[in-house]
């Protein structure tokens, strides 16, 4: 190109640059918002159009140049094939101008043009470019422009030559190279489109400048264009509607606002072109063809395979999507579902199993085995090692390093370390002091044979003792043998020490200079010459001696044996020769004359010779020289020992020569001291084969020796494994590995402090040489002056240092536990202990180390021994057997301050330990004194009489002395339970310590979640009608006396008997008593109030009138616990019961007549008692609150009173008419503050049952609890001995005593009454009570009936039990009543009636009865089944009894669980013991006499008159009311009384009582008040009748009459 | 009772309540009692007490300070059931209700001389969270049936507690006819005072 413009021409070039650059940029903006508008087809045209003229005048220019550009251009059509469409525009311009410029020089040279062009050679290669692919050319142009522009010269230079080319055709100086150029390319095919086309771009141009003036700063170029092409412009105008007509200007510029599509537009928009399969499940009929049904092959029994496993979303999204399609059906079978081939998935392997045959097997396929690789020291984490506390730290110590050979050792050194390891040990050796310690041995050995021999001397030696004079001798023997022997090395030893030392000292002569500090003193001990040659000579003399004997003692062993051999050589021989006489004689016989006897003789002899020859003649031994001993002796000696006389040497190891200074040494010497001080050493320590430390790295000091004195504490995670330094060696800045030392892991005893540094050997066999005074390594040296005896001395030393585990703050070893520690822990010193040959337990086994003992031969002289050879003494001194226990235990009685036997003795220990045993009596016991002196034996006079007790059976009395007996076996149960208990007391439960607020509830009552309960703040203060609210429990143990108090709110009474007027005519009253219960009613019929005694505590109500009084009165009793003590078990069993009497306050009025004072009217108020309640306070107590009314247990007859007639009518059966008589309290009783009640002890007990069998019913409990948390259900129970028992064995029919029977023998419905009563006149006794833990004990019938006491169950159980034997269809109900509780009553089925029997009183209601105390029916029990009540209601008037219908009663046993017949564990059959009648006649005696003195003790200030007349007379009437069981008999009654007695005013009643002790009974008459009269002409009466029942079941009668006169 | 022989030794608390550092709450007052085993006897002084409330001051320190006097003589035959100080710290909540705001216990020293002891103070837990809120909620937080249930350990077992706060309390002990009775000590005297100080 043309030099000189090359400058001009960059600069415009670059100015080009710049404008297009930006023109490009804005066109892009421009055009990016209406290409899309844009057709592309025109646009394509256009391209390839102009594309193809510029190709066409591009290839021409240089062929070269066109390779270049073509090379370009396709590695920028690479590049940017992402971002070509928005640059195809602003090309189009581009191209367009280029195409102008060059269509003016076209037409400015067109007449050149042809003849040029045939001499070209180009064109067909241009063609086939052209053809081949336009488009894809346009592309790479595209991109090879920007390419070009981008970072290569060449393709703009061609550029800017075209321009160049234009403007000189432009100013019309086109040269003619040029124009070649030019005219090379082909236009010819159409030029008149380019001219179309490029006008028409000019056109669009131009609009688009006027339009909006974005192309103001196009190149200067396009105005010259424009400006030049004007000529043209009328061409171009013309022909404008051809071209534009299709082409608004939106073709090629728009500008709109962002157009915004809406979001629900969008999704309507989305929603056309999408498609969303939904989940459900496609309808059948969907998928099939019309009107047709799913076929199921199925089901036609035909094989379908398993379908293979999709899930039913991916399926039903399958099957909608495939409905979507058309013909979507054709791919649902028959049966509407997709078809499917069967699951391909075999279940079993089908792949061939590889049989082991080397040469078939594919080698690729060769099962190569590896050895599992256990990663080391993974998961070897110590326990625990990972909490803080945890921490385990090893301490080790790396104290210093001392080489005993190093290669710079200098000869002197190696003689130095030698002569400091031979110095070592005869330290050690004189330490130990073997030799002296042999020798005494064998003097003790000598002098004990010779107090031997001395002392047997004159006796024939026995064989035991020759025995053991052997075994000395052998001891001695041997004994001196070790002894020689380490005399001769110590004696070596002390040889060799001076020999090195000589050495030593020739070397430094020879050298002339010290390099070693060691110097040795020989220290002379003179010694007593004269002794010591005495000693000398003695010792040779026993030696001798000895010898001298144990030769002898060999040559008599060897004489001996020679004679032995002897003798059976000559009996060899003889038999030998007496063969070859026989022989001889053989052959004499058979052979006479033509043999030779010789000849045969010796024949004989050679055949016989090989077989038969007989043992060479043994040699007598040889006689000993018993002079040479001594000699050999005496050289012995001379060896190994010092001679007499000679002075003791003992040599002393000092280092305390001069080293000679470097600056005297010779060279070579200097040149070793250079490098041994280059030298420094450093030791890493490795744990676990990782480094975790180093030491200091210490020059190596002249002597060899390098202090390091560090200790490192390891922190440790992981098990120690192992441990070991490796010692380094510095020189310089490089360091090499000299030695490894591998230390033990200390054992965890091993702890900091307490450990000395031990020393540990290394070794190194690299070889070092140096060419000075240093030895090397592995070299061998000699230092004999002619070079033999070479060594090669290896690098060595020693370490010390020590391992120990560290020790924590608190001094507590921070090592992990050993059973931690894997095996291979090996303990540095166990060779020589025990420990470690019996193992640590056997310590404690006397045996096994006295077998130790005696394998290891231990020394007794030896002191370190002295201990356990002291053991052994005291071991086998006494009995050797292997104690079972801890050897310390025997300490143990050093620890006890005083023996047993004393503490024993000791009143003030032994109070102390009942006490801790919480005995009942000391319990709360204060005050024990502090010298034994003060406990007085009065202490335990009550708890040793109560012992005493438990032994001795009162057997005064017949009657009382069964019960006593009773008694104590109640007693005994109890202290079983008890114990049992006794834990179980001890849980504490969160209730029991924490007070918390229980979280307000919803409503109602019970605990529950916060919510309603706020709005009671807004309820009035006193409501109209006030509801009973729950209190806060209280736990019993931090209660005092007083704090508890029993609240009775008495609040009315139905049908309390009314006065009936007296009258002395016995016709009349009855008349009068009817007219003054129905015809007068202004008359005061009766005057009742209520009086309450608990604990000899006695309240009373305001006195109410009428026979329905109402009292709504409430009484507080204190309550005070026995003995102070408020725990739960003993508040169970406080047998006290509250009484609560209805009495009558009669008005008497006598007029007193006095002269003095006029008259004056004396009043007297007196009290009949009218009936009572009794309520146990254990039943309230466990209760918490009892409420309901009550029957009043009114006596049979109550003289002066009369029932009013009940307003109720009865129907049916004809024994309930009596029913609903009677007199009803209402009551509502509680404790406050309210008592938690014992929980019932949380214990699983041991049981017979079935397992399976108590998860039923435990399964069957649980539910019902769930789902009526309020009915009782049972079904297994405890007996007696604690065991669990299923309920349903308590059922089994069982006769009643034969004398019940008796009586109505015609009619067992009449006996059934009987059998009731008989049944509640056993004592009842609740369980709590008897056993002071809530705890239901089930005794079975005949236990019941021994023990005579038992609670409501046992009751039921014996009266159900009764009437199956009679026939009758009975069940047990578990359920609630009042004011038992959960208790159990007994159903009976009766003329399709359903009886409810209380067995504890013998009544029986009928189901609809009113007051039936039966408040809920839990679930029905007999001997096959239990029924759950799965009915609505519980009341058993609205129960139904129909056990057969499943869905009012859930059987335990159905059909699923089958009854698995349960045996009863009642016995067959009751025996049944007659009463005794005179007993029974011996007690009514008893109590009456009892009774008449308490009454009159009860009236201390009045006499107590008792009307004999009266008495009698009631005595007659008990039999009776017995016989008829207190039903109503009071006309007969008061008709004779009053007959009889008509001038007094009689009020008085049978009491009938169930006989247990005599307490209830003087309690009950107490309570009735009957001697409070205070009357002065009051009379008493008092009958009793004891009426006996079989088994000791007494009824007792008490008449109790007071009479007036009037 | 002869001197010389002595059946019952005694035992003096002298000493104060002195404050306590409690210091999120404010206002509080101090309930104190004995426990002690059977063998024992207060024969003078006050068993039980309450102090008054105490607001905290505006200083830096932020103490409650009592100051409260203790002043009892036990008797007694056994060190058995040594007796023991418990101290309850009650106090008012946001709404004004009062609640529980520590409990503690600490033995009485046995050696004679003075002592200071930092009795650490907990209030058992609420069983749950909901328990939690109503509780502060009502002002019913959950507290001991008896606060002589910290002086024991039979069935602590069940509770849980949380810490706050502390009570100082210092003591003069001391005791007479111990040595008598054979009943040693330790080393009595002013050496003893820093080693029986507990923190």
């Amino acid at each position: 190109m043309e030099a000189p413009e090359d400058g001009e021409e960059d600069e415009r070039e670059a100015l080009k640059r710049h404008l297009r650059a930006e023109r490009q940029k804005r066109k892009k903006r421009l055009l990016e918002q209406s290409s899309i508008q844009k057709s592309r087809d025109a646009d394509d045209v256009k391209d390839v159009t102009s594309i193809q003229q510029y190709s066409a005048d591009e290839g021409p220019s240089e062929k070269a140049d066109d390779s270049v550009v073509l090379s370009k251009s396709r590695t920028g059509s690479q590049k940017g094939l992402t971002s070509r469409t928005q640059h195809t525009h602003h090309l189009d311009d581009f191209v367009k101008r280029r195409l102008e410029e060059k269509l003016k020089a076209a037409r400015s040279k067109g007449e050149s043009l042809q003849d040029k062009e045939a001499s070209l050679e180009f064109p067909s290669r241009l063609h086939s470019l052209r053809d081949r692919d336009t488009v894809t050319r346009f592309d790479r142009e595209a991109d090879a422009d920007r390419a070009g522009r981008r970072d290569s010269p060449p393709p703009l230079s061609t550029r800017v030559r075209f321009r160049e080319a234009a403007r000189q055709v432009g100013k019309g100086l086109p040269t003619a190279e040029e124009a070649f150029n030019f005219f090379t390319l082909n236009f010819d095919p159409d030029p008149p489109d380019v001219i179309e086309t490029s006008s028409r771009r000019r056109q669009k141009q131009r609009k688009t400048t006027d339009e909006d003036e974005e192309h103001e700063d196009v190149d200067e170029d396009i105005q010259e264009e424009n400006e030049t092409q004007s000529e043209e412009a009328p061409l171009v105008q013309t022909q404008e509607d051809l071209f534009v007509i299709d082409q608004s200007p939106q073709d090629f510029l728009e500008i709109r606002k962002a157009e915004y599509v809406g979001y629900q537009k969008l999704l309507q928009l989305q929603s056309e072109l999408l498609f969303t399969p939904s989940f459900r499940t496609v309808p059948t009929s969907i998928k099939l063809p019309e009107n047709m049904k799913p076929r199921y092959l199925e089901d036609e029994g035909l094989y379908v395979g398993e379908r293979p496993p999709v899930s039913l979303t991916n399926e039903n999204i399958l099957e909608n999507r495939i409905l979507k399609m058309e013909e979507g059906k054709k791919w649902f079978g028959d049966d509407g579902r997709i078809i499917a081939l069967p699951n391909p998935i075999k279940e079993s392997s089908t792949r061939p199993p590889l049989f082991h045959m080397e040469e078939a097997l594919d080698p690729a396929l060769q099962t190569v085995y590896r050895k599992a690789v256990k990663s080391k020291y993974a998961n070897l984490y110590i326990a625990g090692a990972a909490d803080p506390e945890g921490d385990y730290q090893l301490d080790v110590d790396v104290s210093g390093l001392i080489f005993s050979h190093h290669p710079l050792f200098s000869r002197e050194h190696i003689l130095g370390a030698r002569l400091a390891q031979l110095y070592d040990q005869y330290l050690t050796r004189q330490r130990n002091n073997l030799t002296g310690h042999l020798t005494d041995k064998l003097n003790g050995l000598r002098n004990a044979l010779r107090n031997m021999l001395e002392s047997h001397s004159g006796l024939n030696p026995t064989q035991a003792l020759q025995q053991r004079i052997s075994e000395y001798n052998l001891e001695v023997r041997n004994t001196r043998h070790l002894r020689d022997s380490e005399q001769e090395k110590d004696r070596t030893l002390l040889k060799n020490i001076v020999k090195v030392w000589k050495e030593i000292k020739a070397l430094r002569e020879f050298q002339k200079f010290t390099n070693t500090p060691y110097k040795l003193y020989l220290r002379r001990e003179n010694v007593d010459r004269v002794s010591d040659e005495q000693d000398y000579e003695d010792e040779i003399l026993a030696e001798v001696v000895e010898l001298e004997a144990e030769t002898e003692e060999e040559y008599q062993n060897k004489l001996a044996e020679y004679k032995k051999r002897l003798e059976e050589w000559k009996l060899c021989r003889k038999k030998q020769k007496a063969k070859k006489k026989k022989q001889k004689k053989k052959k004499k016989g058979q052979a006479q004359d033509d043999t030779e006897g010789e000849d045969e003789e010796q024949d004989v002899s050679e055949s016989e010779g090989p077989t038969d020859e007989p043992p060479p003649k043994p040699e007598p031994p040889e006689r000993p020289d018993l002079g040479s001993i001594e000699q050999w002796v005496r050289e012995k000696a001379l060896r190994i020992r010092r001679k007499p006389g000679e002075a003791i040497l003992i040599p002393e190891l000092s280092a305390s020569a001069n080293i000679t200074a470097s600056e005297l040494c010779p060279r070579a010497e200097k040149a070793r001291r250079e490098d041994v001080a280059r030298r420094s050493l450093f030791t890493k320590i490795l744990y676990n084969d990782k480094e975790v430390s180093r030491t200091d790295s210490r020059s190596l000091n002249t002597d060899f020796r390098v202090h390091f004195g560090q200790i490192f504490n390891l922190k440790i995670v992981n098990c120690p494994q192992s441990i070991s330094l490796q010692v380094f060696e510095e020189i310089g800045s490089s360091c090499s590995l000299l030695a490894q030392v591998f230390l033990p892991v200390p054992e965890p005893s091993v702890v900091t402090g307490s450990v000395p540094l031990e020393e540990f050997e290394f070794s190194s066999n690299q070889r070092v040489m140096f060419d000075h005074e240093g030895v090397g390594s592995d070299v061998p040296l000699s230092f004999e002056a002619d070079g033999s005896n070479k060594q090669s001395l290896l690098t060595s030393g020693k370490v010390s240092c020590c391992v120990s585990w560290g020790i924590g703050d608190d001094d507590v070893p921070l090592a992990p536990p050993i059973s931690q520690q894997p095996g291979g822990v090996h303990s540095g010193k166990g060779h020589l202990d025990a420990v470690s040959y019996i193992g640590a337990s056997g310590l404690y086994d006397m045996k096994k180390i006295g077998e130790w003992a005696k394998q290891s031969r231990l020394d007794p002289n030896d002191p370190k021994n002295a201990s356990i050879m002291q053991l052994l003494k005291v071991a086998s001194s006494g009995e050797v057997t292997a104690p079972e226990y801890f050897r310390l235990e025997h300490l143990q009685e050093e620890f006890n301050f005083v023996t047993d036997e004393e503490l024993e003795k000791s009143g003030r220990f032994r109070l102390l330990k009942l006490r801790n045993q919480e005995v009942a009596e000391f319990r709360n016991y204060k005050f024990i004194p502090a010298l034994e002196r003060e406990v007085t034996d009065t202490v335990f006079q009550e708890y040793e009489k109560r012992l005493k007790e438990g032994e001795v059976i009162d057997t005064k009395e017949h009657l009382d002395s069964h019960r006593a007996l009773v008694a104590k076996y109640l007693q005994k149960i109890r202290e079983s339970v008890i114990n049992r208990f006794l834990l179980a007391k001890h849980h504490y439960l969160l209730s029991d310590l924490v007070t918390e607020e229980e979280i307000p509830t919803i409503g109602g009552a019970g605990p529950g979640i916060l919510g309603i309960n706020l709005f009671k703040l807004a309820e009035p203060k006193r409501p109209l009608k006030p509801q009973r609210k729950e209190r806060k429990k209280v736990t019993a143990q931090n209660l005092s006396d007083g704090d508890i108090k029993l609240l009775v709110n008495i609040i009315r009474a139905y049908d309390i008997p009314v006065r009936r007027l007296q009258s002395n005519k016995p016709g009349q009253t009855s008349h009068s008593a009817l007219q003054g219960s129905i015809g007068l009613p202004d008359q005061i019929q009766v005057r009742p109030f209520v009086e309450v005694s608990f604990q000899r505590t006695v309240l009373q109500t305001a006195t109410a009138d009428g026979p329905n009084p109402c009292w709504n009165e409430e009484l507080q009793l204190p309550f005070s616990a026995p003995n102070g003590d408020y725990s739960t078990a003993s508040l169970q069993s406080v047998k006290d019961e509250v009484f609560i009497n209805i009495f009558d306050e009669v008005v008497h009025e006598t007029v007193m007549n006095d002269k003095n004072r006029g008259k004056s009217i004396q009043t007297h108020i007196e009290k009949r008692w009218l009936g009572s309640v009794k309520i146990p306070f254990s039943t309230i107590y466990s209760q918490s609150k009892i409420e309901g009314t009550f029957k009043v247990n009114t006596p049979a007859v109550l003289l002066g009173y009369s029932k009013e007639k009940s307003h109720f009518t009865n129907s049916g059966f004809d024994i309930l008419r009596s029913l609903s008589e009677g007199t009803f309290i209402t009551l509502f009783i509680t404790v406050d503050p309210q008592l938690v009640p014992g929980e019932s002890v949380r214990e699983k007990f041991d049981t017979q049952e079935d397992e399976r069998l108590l998860q039923a019913s435990e399964r069957f409990e649980r539910d019902a609890a769930q789902r009526y948390p309020d009915r009782p259900c049972i079904t297994t129970v405890i007996d007696l001995s604690g065991k669990t028992v299923f309920i349903t064995r308590y059922i089994r029919p069982l006769s009643p005593p034969k004398e019940l029977l008796d009586e109505f023998p015609n009619n067992p419905l009449e006996a059934t009454p009987l059998v009731a009563r008989f049944v509640s006149l056993i004592p009842s006794l609740p369980d709590q009570v008897s056993l002071s833990a809530t705890c239901d004990l089930w005794s079975t019938c005949d236990q019941f009936l021994t023990l005579l006491a038992g609670d409501e169950e046992e009751h039921a159980v014996l009266l159900c039990n009764y009437f199956l034997s009679l026939g009758k269809k009975a069940w047990l109900i578990i359920g609630t009543a009042i004011p038992e509780g959960p208790t159990a009553y007994v159903l009976t089925l009766e003329q399709n009636l359903y009886l409810i029997w209380n067995p504890s009183s013998g009544q029986f209601y009928g189901q609809y009865d009113t007051f039936c105390p039966l408040q809920a029916v839990g679930c029905l029990v007999n001997a096959d089944n239990v029924w759950f009540n799965i009915q609505q209601y519980t009341s058993p008037m609205r129960v139904s009894f129909d056990i057969t219908k499943a869905n009012l009663w859930k059987p335990f046993f159905s059909r699923t669980f089958s009854h698995p017949g349960l045996s009863s564990i009642q016995p067959e059959e009751l025996v049944y013991r007659r009463t005794d009648r005179a007993a029974a006649a011996e007690l009514q005696d008893r109590i009456e006499r009892i009774l008449k003195e308490k009454i009159m003790e009860w009236r201390p200030r009045q006499p107590t008159r008792w009307n004999r007349y009266c008495t009698t007379t009631l005595k007659q009437f008990l039999p009776k009311l017995e016989l008829i069981r207190g039903q109503d008999v009071a006309e007969g009654h008061r008709h004779e009384l009053q007959s009889l007695l008509g001038d007094y005013r009689i009020s008085g009643f049978p009491l009938n009582l169930v006989f247990s002790e005599i307490r209830p009974i003087i309690e009950a008459v107490y309570s009735t008040g009957i001697h409070s009269v205070q009357a002065s002409n009051v009379e008493f009466a008092l009958a009793v009748y004891v009426h006996p029942y079989p088994n000791n079941v007494m009824s007792v009668w008490i008449y109790l009459a007071s009479l007036v006169l009037t | 009772m002869a001197a010389s022989n002595p059946s019952v030794f005694l035992l003096t608390v002298n000493g104060h309540i002195e404050g306590a550092n409690f210091p999120e709450y404010d206002n509080l007052y101090c309930k104190y009692c004995f426990v002690y085993g059977h063998d024992w006897a207060p024969t003078t002084g006050l068993e039980e007490g309450i102090t008054q409330i105490a607001s905290k001051s505006s200083q830096a320190s932020h103490r409650l300070i009592w100051n409260f006097p203790l002043g009892t003589t036990f008797k007694s035959t056994n060190p058995s059931g040594w007796p023991q100080l418990v101290v309850s710290v009650y106090g008012p909540d946001v709404f004004g209700n009062d609640v529980v705001r520590g409990y503690g216990a600490t033995h009485i020293p046995f050696t004679p001389g003075q002592h200071t002891k930092t009795i650490p103070m907990f209030v058992p837990e609420p069983t749950w969270r909901l328990q939690k809120f109503t509780g502060w909620l009502t002002g019913r937080r959950p507290e001991y049936t008896d606060p002589k249930v910290v002086a024991q350990g039979e069935g602590r077992e069940v509770t849980r507690v949380h810490s706050q706060g502390f009570v100082s309390v210092s003591f003069l002990i001391m005791t007479k006819d111990m040595k008598k009775m054979d009943y040693e000590t330790g080393p009595s005297g002013p050496a003893n005072k820093a080693s029986a100080t507990s923190g």
